[in-house]
């Protein structure tokens, strides 16, 4: 049951990150309301398939339009929505598994393209909807429902693999920090070009990960989730990779290019220098 | 006359040239061509059919073979006429010819052009030669190459004047050895406006049209030159044309796009078309007008990339898991590709969904001369949009209802999973009866478009669909001269098909349906209607020859 939909019958576990990023989202579509004076209205929220997806239904406040597709998806429908009405604000919520499984194949051209969307990424390394299979950020050995004797891949390093794809902000953050979330996405939408807001959002129910990342002092564990410093320089790419190789899960931003057109502006500029063509000298194009 | 031999040996500009030269004459011609799925080389031909009347098919029987080199001669010798000519590349190779009632003429092509300084020239070598085979002015083919040739370069001049030469030189070759073949009738040019155009070219400017804004694709034998096309004309302000990386990309792109408002179109063909079923179940479900243009090729996997095939017809109206029946409109003629794109577009927008434009490989690569479109005559249509306040329940009802457009209040979520009004998810019962009851509802908007019907008042009618049509009306056109008694129907508008042609259907003893297929998908839609119908299949990779046409049709109503 959603605030806005009492028909709506989907719910996340108690205590899953997911309600984290939500509230951060809610509240960063609030801020730019008020910061741009654009209505709710003026910003999509394109949804993947899985436990994450189920956000766009159940954002509280004003209703931004949503768009929730097929698995894997979320980003060629946010490059149709964005370069169909590049005025509009898109925003992609999607799970590890949807975003970096099944959908992998559409983070490269993306990048490649710079398209102006922002990416939040909810990564709890397990598939949950369907009931705890391994994803790509599972560890190596991780025994789930599909992998009962322990999972044989590697876990891929999503972070890594951004920034070799040449994505041109790429930001990390766990779910319970959520006024620093909220921050990072804010910054994502300001970005012109394309920007993924990576957050550790753990299951509660099939891959707890809260003790690891805040660590517990009572039990000698310590975090794996550390603040990037204020000194690290966001522009350049090799002090970003060198967070990364650092392990465990940094915290802020790691790289942002400033510099880069976008992809909607550089189609722009084509469509400037290319005289566009009228439909009766098309026609006459092919006289006899 | 059919044109044979390796790709890139002028088989192809040998073929269109003579073609565009006569039907700026005002002759009515068709070419057909089938090329080799490689870039250089390759077995290659293109067959042109001219005449003082519409040409309705690209022929059976060579009048005339040209055949570059002795793999072609081989390969097609077998279908000239007892009576026809057989020109070839004596620079090449030799032929016997000893016995044959086939006349046959050795020109060394290369040689001859190379003699104008022009080594480019060889296609006028062929072009004069078969111009005097016919009786045909030299003249058209001097304005032809006078026309093509001025490009405002410096050297235009040279060019023109080698390639006359060339023409010259082909003319004597055939005037020394005294060769004839009857006389061209003269031209009747038709009183209005005519454009040469193929297939997939005619779709594309219907698209533009009807007022295209985003076009996303990825190249695809035989679609690739919509999308190529679209890249160097879909420009301008609130335009955008890309090439994607995937099929699926371009699918879920164009339903973002549709949904933000635009009107979007993708092109694919068979492989692509099938990565697309999961999108195109997307847009029936969300509501989304978009449309995707499947230009047929043959087999599935891979198939066969350059060769024709009517065989997709039932991916193209339930290319979907789950219950979905997509609208298909499959024009027949180079003309209709023009006419279906804009009704395509506007089917999208008029029902608010997927609309599939079904064409293939044989009107894809087909030039004709068509009447010049008039642009103040074409009917464009919107879809209804949303002009309320906020709190819009987008899916409310069991029919359609205005669609909100991003920007604007009427916020809503577009759902691909089963929804309330609102677009949230649900899995109640009652909803997925409601909202399939409403996507099926959409449908009866098509029901009233123009379909043909002649001489129904005899028992049994013949009804081909899409690129058959031409040889079909060739084949029918023949009976009637020669006194069978058969109806015809013939309509663009496979899925749904016009209401009013279905009860026709429904009265009629047996339907034959030609179709180049194995399994007779169309007449196995028919029957599933309950109507009478049986297919006429072939499945050769070739378009239907009009002689197979009439002794089929003739076999099924018993006259042999």
């Amino acid at each position: 049951m959603s605030v806005n939909n009492p028909e709506y019958d989907f719910k996340w576990c108690p205590g899953c990150g997911d309600f984290g990023v939500r509230r951060a989202l809610e509240k960063s579509l609030t801020d730019r309301k008020i910061a741009t004076e654009l209505p709710m209205e003026n910003n999509v929220v394109v949804a993947g398939i899985g436990c994450s997806g189920n956000l766009v239904h159940l954002l509280e406040g004003d209703r931004p339009y949503g768009f929730h597709g097929v698995h894997g998806r979320s980003l060629p429908a946010a490059m149709g929505i964005k370069m169909g009405s590049p005025d509009l604000n898109v925003i992609v919520v999607a799970g590890d598994g949807d975003f970096l499984s099944i959908g992998m194949e559409h983070i490269a051209p993306q990048a490649a393209r710079n398209l102006n969307v922002t990416a939040v990424i909810m990564d709890n390394a397990v598939y949950g909807l369907t009931k705890g299979q391994s994803s790509p950020t599972s560890e190596f050995d991780k025994i789930t429902s599909s992998t009962p004797y322990g999972k044989q891949e590697e876990k891929i390093n999503p972070l890594k693999l951004y920034l070799e794809y040449g994505v041109s902000f790429v930001a990390s953050m766990m779910s319970s920090k959520i006024k620093d979330l909220a921050n990072l996405i804010n910054i994502g939408m300001d970005h012109k070009g394309f920007s993924i807001v990576h957050v550790q959002s753990p299951c509660t129910t099939y891959n707890d990960t809260y003790q690891l990342l805040k660590g517990n002092k009572k039990l000698g564990i310590a975090p794996i989730a550390w603040e990037i410093p204020e000194a690290h320089d966001k522009s350049d790419i090799n002090a970003a990779h060198d967070i990364v190789d650092k392990g465990g899960v940094p915290l802020g931003i790691l790289f942002e290019d400033k510099l880069r057109a976008s992809f909607d502006e550089n189609i722009n500029k084509l469509n400037e220098k290319v005289k566009p063509r009228n439909l009766d000298k098309v026609i006459e194009s092919f006289s006899i | 006359m059919r044109f044979a031999g390796e790709g890139g040996q002028g088989v192809v500009t040998s073929a269109e040239g003579f073609a565009q030269a006569a039907a700026q004459e005002g002759y009515h011609i068709q070419t057909f061509a089938t090329f080799p799925s490689q870039i250089m080389g390759g077995p290659t031909w293109t067959q042109t059919r001219i005449s003082t009347s519409e040409v309705l098919s690209s022929g059976d029987a060579l009048d005339v073979l040209v055949a570059f080199n002795e793999e072609a001669y081989n390969t097609h010798k077998d279908e000239v006429k007892k009576d026809g000519v057989i020109i070839y590349n004596s620079g090449d190779f030799e032929i016997n010819n000893n016995g044959s009632s086939i006349k046959t003429l050795g020109i060394p092509f290369d040689e001859l052009a190379k003699s104008t300084g022009n080594t480019r020239a060889s296609n006028m070598v062929v072009m004069g030669a078969l111009a005097d085979l016919v009786n045909m002015p030299q003249s058209i083919l001097e304005t032809f190459v006078t026309k093509k040739f001025t490009r405002g370069r410096p050297n235009d001049e040279q060019i023109i004047s080698s390639n006359i030469q060339a023409l010259s030189l082909g003319k004597s070759e055939i005037e020394k050895n005294n060769f004839h073949l009857g006389e061209l009738s003269k031209s009747k040019p038709p009183k209005y406006e005519q454009i040469l155009i193929n297939g997939n070219a005619a779709i594309s400017v219907g698209a533009l049209a009807a007022g295209l804004d985003v076009f996303i694709g990825y190249p695809i034998s035989p679609a690739t030159p919509i999308l190529l096309w679209m890249e160097q004309r879909l420009i301008g302000n609130d335009k955008f044309v890309h090439q994607s990386s995937s099929e699926i990309e371009s699918i879920i792109a164009i339903i973002g796009a549709g949904y933000s408002g635009k009107k979007a179109m993708t092109s694919t063909a068979g492989p692509g078309f099938s990565l697309m079923s999961e999108g195109i179940g997307l847009a029936w479900m969300t509501e989304i007008p978009i449309v995707v243009i499947n230009v047929q090729r043959g087999g599935p996997a891979t198939g066969l990339p350059t060769k024709t095939e009517q065989s997709d017809l039932y991916a193209s109206i339930y290319p979907a898991h789950g219950d979905v029946s997509i609208p298909v409109i499959a024009p027949g003629t180079v003309e209709e590709c023009f006419y279906a794109s804009i009704k395509a577009i506007n089917w999208a927008e008029r029902y608010q969904g997927p609309v599939v434009l079904l064409s293939e490989h044989a009107l894809a690569e087909r030039q004709t001369n068509i009447p010049k479109p008039d642009i103040k005559k074409i009917k464009i249509e919107n879809r209804l949009t949303y002009t309320g306040e906020n709190g819009y329940k987008r899916y409310e009802g069991e029919k359609l209802s205005p669609m909100p457009i991003p920007g604007k209040p009427g916020s809503y979520v577009a759902n691909g999973s089963e929804h309330d009004d609102w677009g949230d998810t649900t899995h109640l019962p009652q909803r997925h009866i409601e909202m399939t009851n409403r996507r099926f509802n959409k449908l009866k908007l098509l029901e009233n478009e123009e379909y043909e019907s002649i001489n129904n008042h005899n028992e049994i009618s013949i009804m081909p669909w899409g690129g058959s049509k031409g040889p079909v009306q060739e084949a029918y056109k023949n009976l009637i001269e020669e006194g069978v008694e058969i109806g015809w129907f013939y309509t663009m508008f496979l899925n749904p098909l016009p209401k009013k042609l279905l009860d026709e259907l429904k009265e009629k003893k047996l339907i034959i349906v030609p179709e180049l297929n194995y399994r007779g998908q169309w007449s196995s839609i028919l029957r599933s209607y309950g109507i009478n119908a049986k297919s006429i299949t072939q499945y050769t990779g070739l378009p239907f020859k009009v002689n197979y046409l009439i002794e089929q049709i003739k076999k099924n109503i018993n006259l042999e």
